[in-house]
Formats: structure tokens, C-alpha cells, sequence
């Protein structure tokens, strides 16, 4: 598999405290990866070494063959606090976005864009208002919005929905699905919720619990396409998945020591496996 | 216990304060010679003196008198009858050009160097010394100096208004600049934004309110002290008008100056009040 970006040896050290170190994967083109894990154990600080906000204290990021120094348009980011200017109306955060990846267009040109892209997140309504007048949903659907307006080569979420209502959250989880598959958009995302990552991921990554957190595991995510909450757990194969998750958050991802790891782990080739594969066969009725 | 008061019970309430503080004061300076008064103590009249002895006429006007005295000043405030002597619209209006000028000044430099401040740590820390030793002096200590290097009492006046304006909006453009939240500045990072743009569209109005507020505390601090710096140089403005009205002994037109300067004062705070309002956001 050639990757669209790899994670080489990557670390974050804070002193003699070792947050993660040797942290190898990569992402192909059109791929959705997910990140698990418990909090602090350096998820956040992943995503951001990807984005090119932070540097890491060691490795580095490649993409298209080049290491990463910095942020990029091609790598957008939906961040956790929505992080929508107050200042400015949805329309005028989305277009600022989009007057930032094409410097030549007039303002009618981004503003018309800006509006195109909040009605393919169902907001074309709301285009006027300010964020401090919108719900929490409908901001964290501007940021996805204006994520998606400048049509980026790779998209990164850091838990986008885990401030929501669990029904604002199951909507825009299905939303979100429909979009990445819609434009094949690769993407990254941190979440703390299980069936969110068996709904959007093609592979789910699996983070041991800090300090000196490592990629423990990563899921192949083998049920079909298209999936929707609803038909989600219908799906053979898919407790087998899910279980084996939990069963890593609960026990394995504390048990987990990468200077004594389970037979077969290496930290530049971490093991896959498929739960729902070898799943037994659902009970014939 | 602040919970919302009617607004004609409170402005009510305050004419009726008003109403009896002038009703108090217009007895208090009324003519002692009272018809069906008790007959005067002979060593209180002695105490009196003149005034007392003359039949009452204190030197203190009331509120009657005053108001008689403001019309006449409003019926012509800005005539112009040779250098010292110009109606109380002239002596204003050049308090506030001195203000305006000063204060302006200030801001086209506090701004921009305010912002470079907080953009770069390394500055603040290495300028905080300086800002935290000037910005306590007296504007008034100045002067002294402004005079000798500038040797023009307008343009001292001016440069007093500047200094004392400047720090307010140094401080706080600094200061909002610094403390814009880290996020918006990803987004603007990851969109690759730039410095100028990142400038003009984000920090800028990410920190609009806490420099109007800069200004706001700028203004109030100019107009407070130009009235002092105007008694010191003298020649014209508001400052000149009403130590001139003391050396005339003409207490009424005192009066009328402080209630004058007042309103305008509050009239300026009005002002950046609404230019608050404009720059204002609520997340
Ligand atoms: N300035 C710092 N000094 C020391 N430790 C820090 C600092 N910043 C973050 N950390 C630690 O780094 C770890 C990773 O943080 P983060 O990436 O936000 O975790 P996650 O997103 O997985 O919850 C946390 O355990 C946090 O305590
Ligand atoms: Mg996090």
C-alpha cells in the first residue's frame, strides 16, 4: 500500500516524561483511519503534528514524499472546539476559508462558494447568522463546512462531536459518513466513541495509555459500505468488532508496555487484525 | 438586587435628587434678612461681616442665578471679542481639538506598536520595563519638560494629552493582541493564511474590543487632564476659561464650566461607547 502521508518514528517528550515515542503509520489516498485511545495519551498532539501545527520532538510526517514543516490548505482541520470566528457570520467563515485557498476570487465568488458548501451541510438557512446564534451542531457543521470548502487533500477531526447531544451527534455522524464517501475524502479523525469509528473508519488505531504510549493495534474494518447508524449493528460481524474495541479500552490498552510487547508487535509494523472476519457466523433462524 | 428598574421610576427618582439638592442649595444662599425671622444675634451679624451686614448678598450664587448666567453664555457661546475673551464654545471647541490631536496621535502610534508588542513576546518583555516605570507619571509632570524642548505652550498642551493617552492603548492593544485565542490562530495557520491577513482578519477584530476599551480609558484619562494642563499654560480652552472665571471671581461661570465639562466628557465616553458597540462579539 503506498501512503498518502506516513507517520515516521514520531515522539513528544516533556522533559524526562515520554508522552509517545516510534509512533509509525500511514494513511492512503481515499482512506479513513481512526485514532482510539484514552485521554492523555497523545492523540491530540498527533493530530496537530499532522496538521503541521506543533513539530515533533522526533520523526516526522511525510506527504507526497516530502516531510511536512508546516500547516497546509491541503490538510484541513476540524477542531474539537469548533474554533468559529465570533466575529464573523457562517457564510463569512466559510468563505474566509475559501478566499484563503483561492486568493484571486472576488469576495461575491467566496461568499457565493461559502454558501454552495453550508447547504451540503444543511445550513444554507442559517448562512446569516452568527455563530454565537447557532446550536452547538450547527457550529460544528460550519467547521465542517468550512473544512470541506477549500477541498483539501486530506481532512483531520479531533473528536468534532463529542460536545454534542447524542442525537445531534448520531445525525451529523451519518452526515459525515455520507460526505467522506460522497467525495472518497481521506480523512483522520480522534474519537472516544466506538461506534463512531466502526461507522466512519476503514482502519480504527489503536493507542496504549500514556506516558510512553505506542500504536498497539490496528483494526481492519471490514463491513461493507454504505453503513448508517441504522443498519449499522444489523451488519455479521459487527459486535465481533466492536467488542474487540472495548475489550482494548478496557484491558489490553492499560496492559500494553512497548518494552515488553506481545509476540508479533513491532512499533514500524504494528499487527492487524480483522475481528469481523473471524467472527462465527450470525445464528441461522 | 439589580434586577431591571422602570425607566421613568428611576429618571423620576432622579429629578426629584435634583430637585431638592437645587431647592437646598437655592435656600441655603438665599438673603439672611429674613421679615418673620428671629432678630439677629448681634456678634453672628458681626461674624457675617460685610455681606451679612449689607443685607444678605453672598458671594455664592444660586441655582436661579446660574441658570441665568448659563443662557446668557448659551445665547452666544461662540463669539470671539479679542484673545481673552471668547464665548464658552470657542474655549470647548479648543479643548477638544487639543484632546483630538493629542489623543489621535496617540493612537495612530499606540495601535501599530501595540500590536508588534503582543505579536512578539521578546518585545513586550523587553519594552514592559519602560512602559511600567512612564506609565504611572503624572501627564502634568511633563510639562515642565514639553515646554523647554518645545517651546510652544499649544503644542505642550498636546504633547501632555498624548503621553497621557498613549498608555491606556498601548497596554490594552498589547494585551488583546497577546491573548487572542490560540485557535483562531490555528485556523488561520492551517489555512495558510498568512501574516497579513491573519493580521487584518483575525487578530484584529479578535482584539477590537479590548482596544476600544484602551481608548475608551484614553479619552476619559485627556479630557481629565487637559483641563489641568490648560489652567497651566493658559491661553485658551475650557482649562484657561475656568481659571480665568476664578481670578474674575465669577463663581457662576465656574459652576457652568464644571456641569459643561462634564457633558462633554460624557458626551466623548458616549462616542467610544458606540464604537464599542460596533466592534463588539459574543461567542
Ligand atoms: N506543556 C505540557 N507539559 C507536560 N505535559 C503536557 C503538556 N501539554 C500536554 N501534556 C501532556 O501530553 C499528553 C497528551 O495530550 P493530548 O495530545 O492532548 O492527549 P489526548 O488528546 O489523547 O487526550 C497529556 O497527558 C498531557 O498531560
Ligand atoms: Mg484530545
Amino acid at each position: 500500500m503506498t501512503a498518502y502521508v506516513s507517520i515516521e518514528g514520531v515522539a513528544r517528550r516533556y522533559g524526562p516524561t515520554t508522552i509517545f515515542q516510534d509512533v509509525w503509520f500511514g494513511i492512503a489516498q481515499g482512506e479513513f483511519v481512526c485514532l482510539v485511545g484514552h485521554s492523555g495519551c497523545g492523540k491530540t498532539t498527533i493530530l496537530n503534528i499532522l496538521a503541521g501545527l506543533e513539530a515533533p520532538d522526533d520523526g516526522a510526517v511525510i506527504v507526497d514524499g516530502e516531510a511536512i514543516t508546516g500547516p497546509s490548505l491541503d490538510r484541513a482541520v476540524v477542531f474539537q472546539g469548533h474554533a468559529l470566528m465570533p466575529w464573523m457570520t457562517a457564510a463569512g467563515n466559510v468563505a474566509f476559508a475559501i478566499s484563503c485557498r483561492h486568493r484571486d476570487w472576488s469576495r461575491a465568488a467566496c461568499d457565493a462558494a461559502a454558501r454552495e458548501a453550508l447547504k451540503r451541510v444543511g445550513l444554507d438557512h442559517a448562512a446569516d447568522r452568527k455563530p454565537a446564534e447557532l446550536s452547538g451542531g450547527m457550529k460544528q457543521r460550519v467547521g465542517i463546512a468550512r473544512a470541506l470548502a477549500i477541498h483539501p487533500k486530506m481532512l483531520l477531526m479531533d473528536e468534532p462531536f463529542s460536545a454534542l447531544d447524542a442525537l445531534t451527534r448520531g445525525a451529523l455522524q451519518d452526515e459525515v459518513a455520507r460526505l467522506v464517501a460522497e467525495s472518497e475524502q481521506t480523512g483522520f479523525m480522534i474519537t472516544h466513541d466506538v461506534d463512531e469509528a466502526i461507522l466512519l473508519a476503514d482502519r480504527i488505531l489503536l493507542m496504549s495509555n500514556g506516558p510512553e504510549a505506542r500504536i498497539a493495534e490496528v483494526v481492519v474494518n471490514t463491513l461493507p459500505k454504505p453503513r448508517t447508524r441504522a443498519n449499522l449493528h444489523h451488519m455479521p460481524g459487527y459486535h465481533a468488532l466492536r467488542d474487540h474495541i472495548l475489550d482494548f479500552l478496557i484491558a489490553r490498552s492499560r496492559a500494553f508496555k512497548a518494552d515488553a510487547p506481545p509476540a508479533g508487535w513491532s512499533a514500524r509494523s504494528v499487527p492487524e487484525v480483522s475481528p469481523a472476519l473471524s467472527a462465527p457466523p450470525l445464528a441461522a433462524e | 438586587m439589580s434586577a431591571s428598574v422602570s425607566l421613568w421610576r428611576s429618571a423620576g427618582l432622579s429629578l426629584l435628587i435634583l430637585a431638592l439638592f437645587l431647592g437646598a442649595w437655592e435656600i441655603a444662599v438665599m438673603p439672611k434678612s429674613g421679615g418673620g425671622g428671629p432678630a439677629l444675634d448681634p456678634e453672628y451679624a458681626a461674624l457675617l461681616g460685610q455681606a451679612a451686614a449689607q443685607g444678605g448678598t453672598t458671594p455664592m450664587p444660586g441655582p436661579s442665578a446660574i441658570g441665568v448666567r448659563l443662557l446668557e453664555l448659551l445665547a452666544d457661546p461662540f463669539y470671539v471679542r479679542g484673545p481673552n475673551d471668547q464665548g464658552i464654545g470657542v474655549q470647548i471647541a479648543y479643548s477638544l481639538l487639543r484632546v483630538g490631536a493629542g489623543f489621535g496621535l496617540a493612537a495612530i502610534i499606540a495601535i501599530p506598536l501595540g500590536f508588534v508588542i503582543g505579536m512578539s513576546p521578546l518585545l513586550n518583555a523587553a519594552l514592559n520595563p519602560f512602559i511600567q516605570v512612564l506609565r504611572p507619571v503624572s501627564p502634568l509632570a511633563w510639562m515642565p519638560l514639553a515646554l523647554y524642548s518645545i517651546k510652544d505652550s499649544a503644542i505642550s498642551g498636546v504633547f501632555v494629552i498624548f503621553i497621557c493617552s498613549i498608555w491606556p492603548m498601548l497596554l490594552n492593544t498589547a494585551f488583546g493582541v497577546a491573548t487572542v485565542r490560540r485557535e483562531w490562530l490555528n485556523v488561520a495557520r492551517t489555512l495558510e493564511a498568512g501574516r497579513w491577513r491573519t493580521a487584518i482578519r483575525v487578530i484584529l477584530p479578535a482584539a477590537a474590543p479590548t482596544i476600544v476599551t484602551g481608548m475608551r480609558i484614553s479619552i476619559g484619562i485627556a479630557w481629565l487632564v487637559i483641563v489641568a494642563a490648560e489652567m497651566l499654560v493658559g491661553g485658551t480652552g475650557i482649562g484657561y476659561w475656568v481659571w480665568n472665571q476664578w481670578n474674575n471671581l465669577s463663581i457662576a461661570d465656574i459652576v457652568i464650566a464644571i456641569l459643561m465639562i462634564g457633558l462633554v466628557g460624557l458626551a466623548l465616553d458616549r462616542l467610544l461607547g458606540l464604537g464599542a458597540r460596533a466592534v463588539a462579539w459574543r461567542e
